[in-house]
């Protein structure tokens, strides 16, 4: 087994810390050479190329790089030593954004959100705005990592904040494998304290959902079959509660690109990808109703597209700018990672799509 | 001529087989797909079974497909060496089993 790197490849000065050296992997061997059709002629196949931007529905706010974790399939390089981190100013210009967007969906994500500085004030602004769904992305740790942070589940509730958190899977072998030494237990102990003042609980206005992202170069399998192993796996185990299962497939970017190319599995797990292509998918991606706002206030198609530093297409380039009408209709930027959300059932950060 | 028999890409042209008989081909898949589907045992338990028999019938393409079928379900890696070994008491007992009758024979001819 190898072991888990302590560093995000920015700070290993990696080659594949950069989108370009990315890019020119997805784009060339097996796609330059015609074994694997691109994703563009791919969606040409069922006329869904260009892919278009409809309505506004999900506003996703990266707040940061900066993670207490260094999980190995990461796909924002997120870790102790990055740095990126939205100021308070680029969270003004957001909140003007929030309160007078048609989404329904705030979706704060990271790095771990909850280390960025003006965090706590962000929300609180944030959830004035009385935006329908307010999702933050806590990786469940952080509550744990330090006593600044042990009230966060209180603080959650106060704001009405739909939690959703990561956990790849009910057993500590393989949670810890793909998150670190310690993860699993101090999740579950996190999801304890959540469950301890609502989260979670059935019957529950506050939400607590998970997301499952498979440990290795494979799919995952059905959503609705995960959902009921974890649940009865985390009820039996610890007495854990939990609302929905979102399964998100790993896009072969940033670290889960690294951990693909090392173990010599990037060939076939794009093979995977693309034999498991599903047009019905395509219609629902996620990129055509979601806008990402990067750490420095950029906006992107998706998470992914933000990593890969593939900005909008689209006059308005910056939160500062922002105009959901000049945004709605733009053509999605696309490459070979977006088969990831294509896949089987398809993937969003809101789980399977089709 | 080839110098393996088996090649992994040939599990992916499974399906070719209804090519040379398309009526017996439809008819296995329908069956085999309706065979996996959850029932009175849930998809998982059935997928560990297959492993099992898998390792039982020394079928390359079936382990390939049914070790990559585990890790989507979440089956871990112990799971599957427990089912595996279930595999292998039943193949060995089936061996010593028979050493009854081998008993039986000795004690007839030499008792």
């Amino acid at each position: 087994m190898t072991k888990l790197k302590t560093q995000s490849l920015h700070k290993r000065e990696s080659a594949l810390a950069q989108s370009k050296r990315q890019l020119e992997i997805l784009s060339n061997g097996i796609f330059q050479n015609g074994e694997l059709p691109k994703f563009k002629d791919k969606i040409a196949e069922t006329n869904q190329f260009p892919l278009k931007a409809k309505k506004l529905e999900i506003l996703q706010i990266n707040v940061g790089y900066m993670c207490n974790q260094v999980c190995e399939h990461c796909h924002v390089d997120a870790g102790p030593d990055r740095q990126e981190i939205m100021t308070k100013e680029t969270m003004k210009q957001c909140l003007e954004v929030i309160k007078n967007t048609g989404a329904h969906t705030l979706d704060l994500t990271g790095g771990a959100p909850e280390m960025n500085p003006n965090f706590r004030w962000f929300v609180e602004e944030a959830s004035k705005a009385g935006v329908q769904d307010f999702i933050v992305r806590s990786n469940l740790t952080i509550i744990k990592a330090n006593k600044k942070y042990y009230d966060l589940p209180e603080f959650f509730k106060k704001h009405n904040v739909h939690v959703v958190s990561s956990m790849p899977h009910w057993t500590k072998g393989k949670t810890d494998k793909q998150r670190g030494d310690g993860v699993f237990d101090k999740s579950i102990q996190a999801l304890q304290d959540l469950n301890a003042i609502g989260y979670g609980m059935p019957d529950s206005s506050l939400r607590l959902d998970l997301v499952y992202n498979p440990s290795g170069a494979f799919l995952p399998s059905d959503q609705v079959s995960m959902e009921k192993d974890f649940k009865k796996a985390l009820m039996e185990d610890f007495g854990i509660h939990f609302h929905n299962l979102f399964a998100i497939t790993n896009l072969p970017i940033s670290r889960f690109l690294d951990y693909l190319i090392a173990s010599e599995n990037y060939e076939d797990y794009m093979y995977q990808l693309v034999d498991a292509y599903n047009p019905a998918a395509v219609a629902n991606v996620m990129c055509t109703n979601t806008l990402s706002v990067s750490w420095d206030g950029y906006l992107y198609d998706c998470d992914f597209n933000q990593m890969l530093e593939l900005p909008v297409n689209s006059k308005v380039k910056h939160i500062s700018d922002y105009n959901e009408e000049l945004l709605e209709g733009r053509n999605i930027v696309i490459s070979q990672h977006c088969y990831g959300c294509t896949a089987g059932a398809g993937s969003s950060c809101q789980g399977t799509v089709a | 001529m080839f110098k393996t028999y088996y090649d992994p890409k040939d599990l992916k042209k499974f399906g070719n087989i209804s090519e040379w008989n398309e009526e017996l081909g439809a008819k296995f898949f329908d069956y085999y797909a309706k065979v996996f589907e959850e029932g009175a045992l849930s998809a998982r338990e059935k997928s560990l079974i297959a492993l099992a028999v898998a390792h039982t019938i020394q079928c390359p393409y079936c382990i390939d497909a049914y070790t990559g079928d585990g890790l989507q379900r979440g089956i871990t890696k112990e799971e599957m060496m427990e089912a595996l070994h279930v595999a292998g008491a039943i193949r060995g007992g089936a061996s010593l089993v028979h050493g009854v009758q081998m008993m039986n024979k000795v004690n007839k001819l030499d008792g």
